[in-house]
C-alpha cells in the first residue's frame, strides 16, 4: 500500500520483461499481455484515488537516497497530491485505450510496439509523481526516448522528420531547464537547501533578476511541451505523422506535461516572475486559441486539424493557470483531463476511420453517417465535448478557465479567448458536416462498415466520462481542490511579498516542509498509509511542523464551506 | 653544485607500469618465437595482464606515495586515471582480435604495443615532474604512432599513421618549448616547487616566460586531445586508424590528455587558475562547437564519432574551465564513461564493417534494428550515452561537468554546451534513424558476435548504464580523487 506510487509507475517496466520472452511471432499474445499490464496498472492506480485524503498535502510519499556525489544530493522522492492525481490516473485509463487501439492499426512489429507504449508509460507516471527535481528531470527526458521511435518506426511517409523534430525541440528546452535547475540548486545550497527536493524550493526566496532568468528557462521547456504558440511548429507534424495510439498519447498526456509542470514547478517556484511574465504568456496563449483555431479551421487532413484544436486547447488551459486565481487554475486542470479525454478520443476517431479508407482528406468523405450510425453518434459526441457544449465534460473546463481569467487581471485577454470557443465550434462542427453529412457520393465510402464490438468498447470509457465529468465534475475539483487552494495561496503571497513587505511573513506562507531536509527520514513511507484516514492531514509533514497548519487553515476552510 | 645523491627509491608507485612493461616484453618475446598463425592466446594473455594490473592499481587506491624524489606519485587521482586506461585498453584488447584477422593484419605487436602505450598513459598520470610527464606522453604517443598505421596494406592506415606522427611530433615541439620556459621561469620541473615558486611571484600573470610557456604547454596538449583549433588531425587519423585503434586513441590517451593537463594545471599554476580559465573557456567553446557542426554532416561513421570525440574534450573542456570540485570529478567521471559508451560504440561498427572497412557509412546501419536486434539496441544505449541522455553514464558526465561551470558562475558557458548537446543529438539520432526507420538493404549475415567482442559490449552496455542509474559510488570516487590534487 504504501509503495503503490513506485508499484504503478513501474509495473509497465515489468510488463516490458515480461514482453522480452514472447516470441515476436505470437502478436496476439503480445498485445493481449501488453493490455494486461495495462489494465492492472489502471486498477493499482485507482488504490490512489479511494485512499487519497482530500487534502493540500502530498500523499503516498516515499523518499529514499538515491545519488550523493560532491555538491549534489537527489533522492528518489515521489507522491501525489490532488494536482498530479488526476493527471496520474488520466495516465493509467488512457493507456489500455492506446493499446487497444493498436489491435489491428499495428501490425509489424508489434513487441517493438508495446515495449515502446509502456516504457512511454512509466515515463510518464514517473514525471507526474517526482517531487525531487533531478528525479523529474530524468523521467521528463526519458519520456522522449520511446515517443521518438514510435513516431519514427510506425510513423507516416514524413515520419522521420516528425520523429526528429520532435526530439530536439523537446531536448533544447529541457537542457535550458536543466542549467536553470542546478543554479536553482546553487542558489538554494547558499540557503541551506540539501537536496532536489522540491517542495524546500517553494520556500526559498530569491531576488527578481535571478527569479526571471529561471522562470523564463524552466517556461521556455515547458511551453515547447505544451506547445504555446510560437513553439508550436513539431506537433502538427509529429500528431500527423503518428501511430494513432501515439497521437492519442502524445494528446492526452504528454503535453500536459507542459502545463502540468506550470503549475508544479515553474508558477510555485519563481511565483513574482510568473506573475510579472502572466500577461505576456496570457498573450501568447491567446494568440494560440485564436490562431490554431483559423489554421485548424482551413486544414484539409482530419488529423491535422484535431492537432491544431489541441494547441487551441492548450491555449485555453494556460489561460486558466495564469489567473492565479482557484476558479482558473481548476479550470485549467479539469480541462487537461478533458483534453486528455476528448482530443485522444478525437485521434482514435480519426484512426478508425484512418484504417478503413487509408484516407485522411476531409473530401474523401461526406455522407458517412447514414453508413456509420454508431460511428456518426460517437463522433458527435466528441464533437460536443471538444467545442465545449454545456452537459459535456468540455463545457466545465472552459467556463472555470473563462470565469477564473475574467476575474483576474487578464480580462481583456479572456474576452478575446471567448471567441476561440466560437472559433472552435465553427471548425469542429464544419468538420464534422463535411465528414458525416451530405452525399454519400463516394463509391469507396458506400462499403463502409461500422465500428466493431472491439473499436465500441475503446470509445466507451471515454463516452462516459464525457458526461460524467459534465454532469458531474464535482468529485474531480473537490479532490484537487485543496492543492490548488494551496497553490493560489503560495503564489499570492509571494506575489503580495514582492509588492509590500518583502520577505518579511515567512509565517504566512503555507510553510508545509520546511522541516523535511532536517528529518527526511520521518517522511518515508512508515507514516504514511491510509491507517490515518480520519485525520484531515494525514501526509506525513503534518506531524513535524505545527505552524502550518493554523495558517493552511484558514485558507482552505472558507471555501469548504460552500 | 652538490654531488649528484641518489635518493631513496619507492618502487611501488610503478609497480603497475613495471608489471606492464614486463608483460610487453615478455609478449613480444613469444611472438617471435611462434610467429604466424592465431593471435588469440595474445589477446587473451593481455587482457588477463590487463584485469591483474587493474587488481594492482586498484589496491592503491586511498595510499600516497611519492617517489623518485617527487617526480612520481601514487595517489587516488592517478589510480582513478589508470583505471581508466585499463578499462579502454582492456575493452580494446577484447574486439581487436578478430578485427586484425579480417583486415589480414594479425601482427602480435599489436598487443604489446598498446600495453606500452598504457605504460605511458600511466605514467602521464603519476607523474609529478614535467619530465616524467614528457617521457610518459612519448612512450604513449611513439606507439600510438605505430599502431595508428597498424595496418600496413591499408593507404588510408599508412596515411594515418604519418600524420598522426607529423602532428604528434610538432604539438610535442610546443609542449617541450613551454616545459622549458616554465622551468626558466621556475627554475625547476617539480610540480609541487612550480606552485611554491609561482606562489611566491608577487604578479605570476606579469611573468611573460611563465604566461607563455603556461600557453605553449596548454597548445600541446590541446592536440594530444583534439581540441579546436588543434583538432586537425582527428578525423583523418581516426578514419584511417584501424578501427579498434580508433576506439583506442578516442578514449585513453585522450583520458591521458586530461590527466596530465589537470595535474599539471591544478598542481602547479593554481595561482593562474584566472588566467588559465579564461583560455579554457574559449577553447572549451571552439571544442565543442566545431565538433559538432562539423560533425553533423558526415556520412562515414568513423568521422561522425571522430567529430563527436572533438565534441565532447570540448565538454571535459568545460568542466576544466570551471576547475572547481565538482567540474573536474565530472572530466574523472566522464572519461571513464568515455571509454565504455565510446569503445562499446566502435565495437559495433567494426561488427557491422565488412573486409578493407567497407560498409563504414551511417546509411549501411539501415535496417540493422529488426536484422540484429540485440546488437542495435547495444549501439542505441551507446549512442544515447554519447548524447548525454538520461538514464546513461553520459547524462550524469555531463551533468556534473556543466554543473561545475555553474557552480563557478560560468551559466553562458554551460548554455553553450547544453545547446551543443542538442545539436549534437541529431547526428547519433540519425544513425538510429537508419537502424530503425530505414529499410533493410542487406541481412546483416556477415556479422558474427565472437566471444571476446560479446565479452566487450557486455561490459561497455554495463559501463554505460549502470553509472547512469546509480552514479553515487563511481564519483564519490572520482571526488576523492581530485580532492588530493
Amino acid at each position: 500500500m504504501s509503495n503503490v506510487l513506485s508499484l504503478t509507475t513501474f509495473l509497465p517496466i515489468l510488463g516490458v520483461l515480461l514482453l522480452l520472452f514472447i516470441p515476436k511471432e505470437s502478436k496476439g499474445v503480445l498485445r493481449n499481455v501488453t493490455l494486461a499490464v495495462t489494465v492492472v496498472t489502471f486498477i493499482v492506480s485507482l488504490i490512489m484515488l479511494t485512499g487519497f485524503q482530500t487534502n493540500a498535502e502530498f500523499q503516498f510519499v516515499e523518499n529514499v537516497p538515491w545519488i550523493a556525489a560532491g555538491p549534489f544530493i537527489m533522492r528518489y522522492n515521489i507522491g501525489i497530491d490532488g494536482i498530479s492525481l488526476w493527471l496520474v490516473i488520466l495516465t493509467t485509463f488512457m493507456l489500455p485505450i492506446a493499446v487497444l487501439s493498436t489491435y489491428t492499426a499495428v501490425d509489424e512489429k508489434v513487441k517493438e510496439y508495446m515495449i515502446c507504449l509502456l516504457l512511454l508509460e512509466t515515463g510518464m507516471l514517473g514525471a507526474f509523481i517526482s517531487l525531487d527535481l533531478f528525479l523529474f528531470y530524468i523521467f521528463w527526458e526519458v519520456m522522449l526516448i520511446p515517443m521518438y521511435f514510435m513516431i519514427g518506426i510506425w510513423g507516416g511517409k514524413n515520419k522521420i522528420y516528425a520523429a526528429v523534430k520532435f526530439f530536439i525541440y523537446t531536448m533544447v528546452g529541457s537542457l535550458l531547464m536543466l542549467v536553470a535547475l542546478v543554479f536553482l540548486y546553487f542558489k538554494g545550497m547558499e540557503a541551506g537547501i540539501t537536496d532536489f527536493g522540491l517542495l524546500q524550493f517553494f520556500n526559498l526566496k530569491l531576488d527578481m533578476a535571478t527569479q526571471v532568468w529561471l522562470f523564463l528557462a524552466f517556461a521556455f521547456a515547458f511551453a515547447i511541451k505544451v506547445p504555446m504558440f510560437p513553439l508550436h511548429t513539431w506537433l502538427p507534424d509529429a500528431h500527423t505523422e503518428a501511430p494513432t495510439a501515439g497521437s492519442v498519447i502524445l494528446a492526452a498526456v504528454l503535453l500536459k506535461m507542459g502545463t502540468y509542470g506550470y503549475v508544479r514547478f515553474a508558477i510555485p517556484l519563481f511565483p513574482e516572475a510568473a506573475h510579472k511574465f502572466a500577461p505576456m504568456i496570457a498573450t501568447l496563449a491567446v494568440i494560440g486559441i485564436i490562431y490554431a483555431a483559423l489554421v485548424a479551421m482551413v486544414q484539409e487532413d482530419v488529423k491535422k486539424l484535431v492537432a491544431y484544436s489541441s494547441v487551441a486547447h492548450l491555449g485555453f488551459v494556460m489561460l486558466g493557470v495564469f489567473a492565479f486565481n482557484v476558479e482558473g487554475i481548476s479550470g485549467g486542470m479539469l480541462q487537461m483531463i478533458n483534453h486528455g479525454i476528448s482530443t485522444g478520443a478525437l485521434f482514435l476517431i480519426v484512426g478508425f476511420i484512418y484504417e478503413r479508407r487509408h484516407t485522411r482528406l476531409i473530401t474523401d468523405f461526406g455522407g458517412l453517417s447514414k453508413q456509420m450510425p454508431i460511428f456518426a453518434t460517437v463522433f458527435m459526441i466528441v464533437t460536443f465535448s471538444s467545442v465545449g457544449l454545456p452537459g459535456t465534460n468540455g463545457f466545465v473546463g472552459e467556463f472555470l478557465i473563462l470565469l477564473g481569467a475574467f476575474e483576474s487581471q487578464l480580462r481583456w485577454w479572456t474576452i478575446i479567448a471567448t471567441s476561440g470557443v466560437i472559433l472552435s465550434a465553427v471548425y469542429m462542427l464544419w468538420v464534422f458536416q463535411r465528414v458525416m453529412f451530405g452525399e454519400l457520393d463516394n463509391p469507396k465510402n458506400q462499403k463502409l462498415l461500422d465500428l466493431n464490438a472491439r473499436e465500441i468498447v475503446i470509445m466507451i470509457p471515454l463516452l462516459i466520462m464525457i458526461f460524467f465529468m459534465g454532469l458531474y465534475p464535482k468529485p474531480f475539483i473537490d479532490k484537487m481542490d485543496p492543492a490548488i487552494k494551496k497553490l493560489v495561496a503560495q503564489v499570492r503571497v509571494a506575489s503580495v511579498n514582492a509588492q509590500v513587505m518583502p520577505a518579511s511573513d515567512q509565517m504566512k506562507m503555507p510553510t508545509g516542509h520546511q522541516a523535511m531536509p532536517q528529518a527526511p527520514a520521518a517522511n518515508t513511507g512508515s507514516e504514511m498509509p491510509a491507517g490515518n484516514a480520519g485525520s484531515n492531514m494525514p501526509a506525513g509533514h503534518s506531524g513535524m511542523e505545527t505552524p502550518a497548519v493554523p495558517t493552511a487553515a484558514p485558507v482552505v476552510n472558507p471555501h469548504e464551506a460552500k | 653544485m652538490d654531488m649528484i645523491s641518489i635518493p631513496a627509491v619507492n618502487m611501488t608507485p610503478i609497480l603497475p607500469e613495471i608489471f606492464l612493461s614486463v608483460l610487453a616484453m615478455a609478449l613480444l618475446l613469444i611472438n617471435v618465437f611462434r610467429p604466424g598463425g592465431q593471435k588469440s592466446y595474445l589477446a587473451l594473455i593481455s587482457f588477463f595482464g590487463i584485469v591483474a594490473t587493474a587488481v594492482l592499481v586498484g589496491a592503491g587506491w586511498g595510499g600516497h606515495i611519492e617517489s623518485f624524489s617527487g617526480s612520481v606519485v601514487l595517489d587516488n587521482f592517478a589510480t582513478f586515471f589508470k583505471m581508466t586506461f585499463l578499462v579502454a585498453a582492456g575493452l580494446t584488447v577484447l574486439i581487436s582480435d578478430r578485427y586484425m584477422e579480417r583486415e589480414g593484419c594479425n601482427q602480435g605487436e599489436l598487443y604489446p604495443l598498446i600495453l606500452f602505450t598504457v605504460v605511458g598513459m600511466m605514467l602521464m598520470a603519476s607523474g609529478t615532474d614535467l619530465m616524467t610527464i614528457f617521457l610518459g606522453l612519448e612512450v604513449m604517443s611513439v606507439s600510438l604512432y605505430v599502431l595508428a598505421g597498424f595496418n600496413r596494406a591499408n593507404k588510408k592506415s599508412n596515411e594515418a599513421g604519418l600524420k598522426y606522427f607529423l602532428l604528434g611530433a610538432f604539438s610535442t615541439g610546443f609542449l617541450l618549448y613551454g616545459m622549458a620556459l616554465i622551468y626558466g621561469a621556475t627554475g625547476t620541473t617539480r610540480l609541487y616547487k612550480i606552485a611554491v615558486i609561482v606562489g611566491q611571484m608577487t604578479l605570476p600573470s606579469a611573468n611573460i616566460l611563465l604566461v607563455a610557456g603556461m600557453l605553449l604547454m596548454m597548445t600541446g596538449f590541446a592536440f594530444k586531445i583534439a581540441a579546436a583549433p588543434f583538432h586537425m588531425w582527428t578525423p583523418d587519423v581516426y578514419e584511417g586508424a584501424p578501427t579498434p585503434m580508433t576506439a583506442f586513441m578516442s578514449a585513453g590517451p585522450k583520458a591521458a590528455g586530461f590527466a596530465a593537463l589537470l595535474r599539471i594545471f591544478l598542481v602547479a599554476l593554481p595561482t593562474l587558475q584566472v588566467e588559465w580559465s579564461q583560455v579554457l573557456w574559449v577553447l572549451a567553446v571552439l571544442t565543442m562547437t566545431v565538433g559538432n557542426i562539423t560533425a553533423l554532416r558526415q556520412d562515414n561513421i568513423k568521422r561522425v564519432l571522430a567529430y563527436s570525440s572533438i565534441a565532447h574534450a570540448g565538454y571535459a573542456l568545460v568542466g576544466f574551465a570551471a576547475g572547481n570540485g565538482t567540474g573536474t570529478a565530472g572530466i574523472l567521471f566522464y572519461m571513464l564513461s568515455y571509454a565504455f559508451m565510446n569503445i562499446g560504440a566502435f565495437a559495433i561498427i567494426i561488427l557491422v564493417a565488412k573486409k578493407g572497412e567497407t560498409n563504414g557509412n551511417v546509411m549501411d546501419f539501415a535496417g540493422l534494428g529488426f536484422k540484429r536486434p540485440v546488437l542495435a539496441l547495444v549501439m542505441t544505449i551507446f549512442l544515447f550515452s554519447l548524447a548525454g541522455m538520461p538514464p546513461t553514464a553520459g547524462f550524469i558526465g555531463k551533468f556534473y561537468l556543466f554543473s561545475g561551470a555553474i557552480q563557478k558562475g560560468y551559466i553562458w558557458l554551460a548554455v553553450i554546451g547544453v545547446l551543443n548537446s542538442a545539436a549534437s543529438v541529431y547526428y547519433y539520432l540519425r544513425v538510429m534513424v537508419y537502424m530503425y526507420m530505414k529499410e533493410p538493404t542487406e541481412d546483416f549475415e556477415w556479422v558474427q558476435v565472437t566471444g571476446p567482442v560479446a565479452l566487450a559490449l557486455i561490459i561497455a552496455v554495463a559501463g554505460s548504464l549502470i553509472p547512469g542509474i546509480v552514479p553515487s559510488f563511481i564519483l564519490q570516487y572520482a571526488q576523492m580523487a581530485v580532492k588530493l590534487i
